[in-house]
């Protein structure tokens, strides 16, 4: 939470909220791994933790997107289908110019996206449409635009060439190449908005449009970009995820948009805007992944895999509302006194 | 400059601009049908015309009460999970031996006690209902998959699947449509005719003030919510029955047209204004359409795409219009 600057109380008052969950999630993670350590021996091991970090990078790197439109007061559901689109436009594009190097396919999700995630932002500031409103419009566009151009078929591994499904298996000094990327655009994310003047920015637009309009900031402008990159890095995941599980079909990353809001949730970003951390959203699509992976090792059916999903969910705003209520009365009862 | 802040008071709009809305949506379900006609000469047979209302009358039953929630400035995302949820308690019970009736009123209390979860943490705990409903939208869908998993409850009692399937007798008028009727028309009069239908389009233009005015907020937004929690609960009732079997990923989706049709019905997403004979009315174009597009055999996901355009275009509408409206005044 370094950086989040200011000295007025409702930014006390979230620092203050973004500490404790912070704090709080990383010993509810602590907990929940020697929970299921105890039941399960093979929890604790490089090969599983691995498994861990592949499974979560894909959803981090969406999660990220998706808390810079949250900390604007905003949210984009159409992340899934932005993912499902771009890898069905690359998985379709690959399969049958077989010499496109990785790198460039990546590239090309990452264009699909801008283009998606522009027209949402477009909606947003040009067409005034609710955020939630308009991503809803565009995940079942997106969707369908999935299907149309695949015509319901399937893109095989065995279509794919060898160089694009090994971007997310190979290994670089220890560490699989879809960690690398998810933590380069960690890193690039946690730089962006700490210490950017445009990332700044994102925060004073999400804590107060108003003041932010009359400071001078083009709240428009930074409305816009954060939906353009939500959508770029959700492109970008859909190209990871072709790769990683060597298919692209039209119902790819169903219900993807909720794990990638719960992610950010559950990490601590207020879905009122303005505050919320990197870290925060990396250690909530840590939580969730740790959930998921411990439910498969303790053998419970994955049937409670979205229950539990929504359970989390639910308890991380509940818990959210009532610390800082209990903060803000401490508050106040400090000044009177 | 002006800035438009959250807490400005909307311009409360006249009633005739309201009428112009549904006279427009009563043109284009006209031009809809007239396009149907055409794609197939049995379209305007009556038989027909009945018997296509089957497919959207539980979209409908959960249509009338998001019109309330969002007139209040809220949202539902949960209500096609409800369904789920109560549909599976419902079917799940009466697979173990409970009478078809008592597991019908099982459903209908999992499905308000779902919808009443929603309304004590948005009301009492003061949370967004988004996030609430974003929350519920996983647990209810989740709690229908661990209750049955990947299995189907089928083998319902003929007397159970009348309700979805049944003609009124002698007629050709479903019995889904009478149900629909019946509940619009109580929905219309709570809204248009009541105190609790100020207070909800009350709330929606300013809660504080409503909050300042002695109006029970929270008591009515618990009410609108568990209300929405029965109707999804009903709509299961009579969803299951159409199917005559029930299964976790049942109405997947659903929300997006319930949402859809309230918004096409000129109801203001921001909340305050609309009206239930404007919800009905966008409930029928949209079922028109999309069988429209069925008898041209667009594949379900395209028809979607149709929706979501259709929603955006619902609220991009009436901006322009009201954009160019001082223009011409001037």
């Amino acid at each position: 939470m370094k950086g989040t600057g200011g000295k007025t109380k409702r930014h006390s008052l979230l620092l203050a909220i973004a500490g404790v969950r912070e704090t709080g999630i990383s010993i509810f993670i602590l907990l929940l791994v020697v929970a299921v350590s105890l039941r399960s021996p093979y929890f604790l091991t490089v090969d599983n933790f691995t498994d861990i970090l592949m499974d979560i990078a894909i959803l981090s790197i969406v999660a990220i997107g998706e808390a810079m439109v949250i900390l604007t007061r905003g949210i984009d559901l159409s992340a899934a289908s932005t993912i499902a689109l771009s890898g069905m436009t690359v998985g379709m594009t690959i399969s049958s110019h077989q010499g496109i190097p990785p790198a460039v396919a990546l590239l090309m999700g990452i264009g699909m996206g801008a283009v998606l995630g522009s027209l949402n932002g477009l909606m947003v500031t040009k067409g005034r449409i609710p955020p939630i409103i308009a991503t809803l419009g565009t995940l079942s566009i997106y969707r369908g635009l999935v299907f149309l151009i695949s015509g319901g078929a399937w893109v095989d591994a065995h279509e794919l060439p060898r160089s694009f499904v090994y971007l997310s298996k190979n290994f670089v000094l220890g560490i699989p190449i879809l960690v690398l990327i998810a933590v380069i655009v960690a890193i690039i994310s946690y730089y962006f908005l700490n210490h950017a003047r445009t990332g700044r920015e994102i925060y004073a637009v999400g804590s107060n449009p108003e003041a932010a309009q009359v400071v001078g900031i083009h709240v428009n402008r930074i409305l816009f970009l954060v939906y353009l990159l939500s959508g770029i890095l959700s492109g970008m995941a859909g190209v990871l995820w072709v790769s990683r599980y060597a298919s692209a079909q039209s119902d790819t990353a169903v219900g993807f948009e909720l794990q990638a809001v719960a992610a950010a949730v559950v990490g601590g970003v207020n879905i009122f805007g303005g505050s919320g951390t990197i870290p925060g959203v990396l250690l909530g699509s840590l939580l969730l992944g740790i959930v998921v992976n411990a439910l498969n090792l303790v053998r419970i059916s994955p049937f409670w895999k979205l229950a539990v999903q929504g359970l989390i969910i639910l308890l991380a705003v509940v818990s959210d509302a009532v610390v800082s209520r209990r903060l803000q009365r401490a508050q106040s009862a400090g000044r009177v006194s | 400059m002006t800035f438009k802040t959250r807490t400005s008071p909307r311009r409360f709009r006249p009633t005739p601009t309201l009428l112009r809305w549904e006279w427009l949506l009563i043109v284009l379900l006209i031009v809809a049908c007239a396009i149907n006609a055409s794609l197939s000469p049995y379209f305007l047979n009556v038989r027909n015309l009945f018997d296509m209302v089957f497919h959207f009358m539980e979209k409908g039953l959960i249509a009338l009460p998001m019109a309330l929630v969002i007139i209040s400035a809220n949202i539902d995302l949960s209500v096609a999970s409800n369904l789920a949820m109560s549909s599976i308690v419902m079917a799940a019970s009466y697979q173990a031996g409970l009478n078809i009736w008592l597991a019908v009123l099982l459903g209908l209390a999992v499905g308000t006690l779902g919808g009443l979860i929603n309304g004590l943490l948005i009301a009492r705990v003061r949370l967004p209902s988004l996030v609430v409903t974003l929350g519920s939208y996983a647990l209810y869908r989740g709690v229908a998959f661990v209750i049955l998993g990947d299995l189907v409850v089928t083998g319902f009692p003929p007397l159970f699947t009348y309700l979805g399937q049944g003609y009124v007798a002698h007629t050709p008028v479903p019995v889904p449509l009478v149900i629909f009727a019946v509940l619009a028309t109580l929905f219309g009069l709570l809204l248009h005719r009541t105190v609790f239908g100020r207070y909800v389009y009350a709330i929606g233009n300013n809660e504080e003030a409503c909050r300042y005015s002695g109006v029970f907020v929270d008591r009515i937004k618990i009410i609108i919510f568990a209300l929405s929690g029965l109707m999804s609960a009903l709509a299961a009732v009579v969803l299951t029955a159409r199917f005559g079997s029930a299964r976790p990923n049942i109405a997947l989706g659903f929300e997006l047209d319930a949402i859809t049709a309230v918004v096409l019905g000129g109801v203001d997403i921001n909340g305050g204004q609309g009206s239930m004979p404007g919800v009905v009315l966008a409930l029928f174009l949209m079922g028109v359409v999309r069988y429209g597009m069925s008898l041209k055999n667009v594949p379900g996901q395209v028809q979607n795409t149709l929706i979501g355009i259709l929603l955006i275009v619902a609220i991009l509408l009436p901006q322009f219009l009201r954009r160019l409206a001082p223009r011409s005044r001037a």
